[in-house]
């Protein structure tokens, strides 16, 4: 039987500082991913992790997001989480739900 | 090409020493030294560092004057002239008060980016809470050298704590594609000034057209490191191409406010200056006790801050920390 919660321990996959973001993405490709595309709950146990960087944590969740939808949030659960990780984790999902600025000169594409 | 470092070049100071660079004639390199002191920027050392390895690499002529201020042994202490192969006739003190800095150090991939901010720390003599901002920008610059700028050097990175001020500079210099041709791949720019500016404001990066970037990039990070300088009231230069973007120090009686476009803040812009191909940042970074980097993140935050109607939206979804 499958268990309905994946717990995946950011301290020992990135560290005390976690930044790599190679990593993340691995974790995104090889875990968060496929766990919430069988139906089950998702959390990230940043126990022991001291800080993050915004792409690290970016790299991490923003194409689950973006593939989800902001109803993921139910089921992508942040735990053990220190105010920088937090505030970092904050920020990403709030980007993540809002179009960024318009640069300077406009849309400026190709 | 010719580098010289002079008297003094720091952040504030740094358009001087930028406008003496000469990058003519590519076939050769001098570096010259003022005669009567040295004192600069680590983003001094790192773009003559660079500047150097880059030469080495192609073996081309590298002309390294002998260096005469006495403060040459700082230059020594932080590997310039090891770096460069150039021998200079140094007795060095074993206990000397400038011994808070990180030496020059080249990196080319993430596992060296990973044992230079765990090597990072103990060197600077801060403490690990005053460190978060100082890790955070380091990872995040030369993070973005590795993955962007294909400079065949790799990120040349140094760093100086100032006990005085409480103050930490950092330098990262490269020789790669430089911020136009990155961000030219997604954005119509017409010149290395205008690609600067994109660069900085948060959601644009040059992997893609899309607002709000990729999966893998969010186009925030140099957004985010010019917030650390502005938020600690100091300050932030990005130079690439024949342009300079520098953030000035925001007073003491200002209130701090972070801008999403690069234009909005208190800055000096210079465009036509010698050209320097590829990337160079400098910043600066007080790590004094009250300095509180979630305090800064939560700025940060203000400028992607959902508008009421946007939160109350159905859509709208709190993370759950639990």
């Amino acid at each position: 039987m499958i268990a309905s919660e994946l717990t995946i321990g950011m301290h020992s996959e990135a560290g005390a500082f976690a930044q790599d973001k190679d990593k993340a993405r691995q974790m995104r490709l090889e875990r968060i991913l496929p766990a919430l595309k069988n139906g089950r709950t998702v959390i990230l146990d940043f126990e022991k992790v001291d800080a993050t960087t915004q792409s690290f944590v970016h790299a991490l969740i923003s194409d689950v997001l973006r593939q989800y939808g902001p109803d993921v949030l139910e089921r992508l659960l942040f735990k053990n989480c220190n105010e920088v990780v937090r505030a970092v984790i904050e920020i990403v999902v709030d980007y993540m739900q809002k179009p960024p600025p318009v640069p300077p000169n406009g849309n400026g594409l190709h | 090409m010719q580098i010289s470092l002079p008297n003094s070049a720091f952040l504030g100071n740094i358009d001087a020493f930028l406008r003496s660079f000469d990058p003519s004639d590519p076939g050769r390199l001098r570096i010259t030294f003022n005669p009567n002191w040295v004192s600069v920027h680590p983003i001094a050392i790192s773009m003559t560092a660079s500047l150097g390895l880059h030469m080495k690499g192609q073996k081309k002529e590298i002309i390294c004057d002998t260096a005469l201020a006495k403060s040459k042994n700082y230059l020594e202490r932080m590997g310039l002239f090891a770096l460069l192969g150039a021998r200079q006739k140094i007795k060095l003190q074993e206990h000397e008060p400038a011994g808070r800095f990180i030496p020059l150090t080249v990196i080319k991939g993430q596992d060296e980016l990973e044992k230079f901010i765990e090597d990072l720390v103990p060197l600077l003599h801060t403490t690990p809470s005053q460190a978060e901002a100082i890790k955070y920008t380091v990872s995040e610059l030369v993070r973005n050298v590795i993955e962007h700028a294909k400079s065949p050097v790799g990120a040349v990175v140094c760093a100086q704590f100032f006990k005085k001020t409480s103050r930490v500079s950092i330098g990262v210099a490269d020789v790669g594609v430089g911020i136009r041709e990155t961000i030219g791949a997604s954005y119509a720019v017409k010149s290395d000034g205008e690609a600067i500016k994109l660069a900085l404001v948060p959601g644009v990066t040059g992997t893609t057209a899309r607002p709000g970037g990729t999966e893998a990039n969010a186009g925030a990070g140099l957004f985010f490191i010019k917030s650390i300088a502005q938020a600690n009231r100091n300050f932030f230069v990005l130079y690439s191409g024949d342009s300079m973007y520098k953030l000035l120090k925001t007073p003491a009686q200002t209130r701090i406010n972070l801008h999403a476009d690069p234009e909005d803040d208190r800055h000096s812009f210079l465009e036509g200056l010698p050209y320097w191909q590829g990337t160079a940042v400098g910043v600066d970074i007080s790590v004094a006790d009250s300095q509180n980097f979630v305090e800064l993140l939560n700025l940060i935050r203000k400028v992607y801050r959902l508008d009421v109607r946007e939160k109350i939206s159905q859509k709208y979804k709190k993370a759950r920390f639990i």
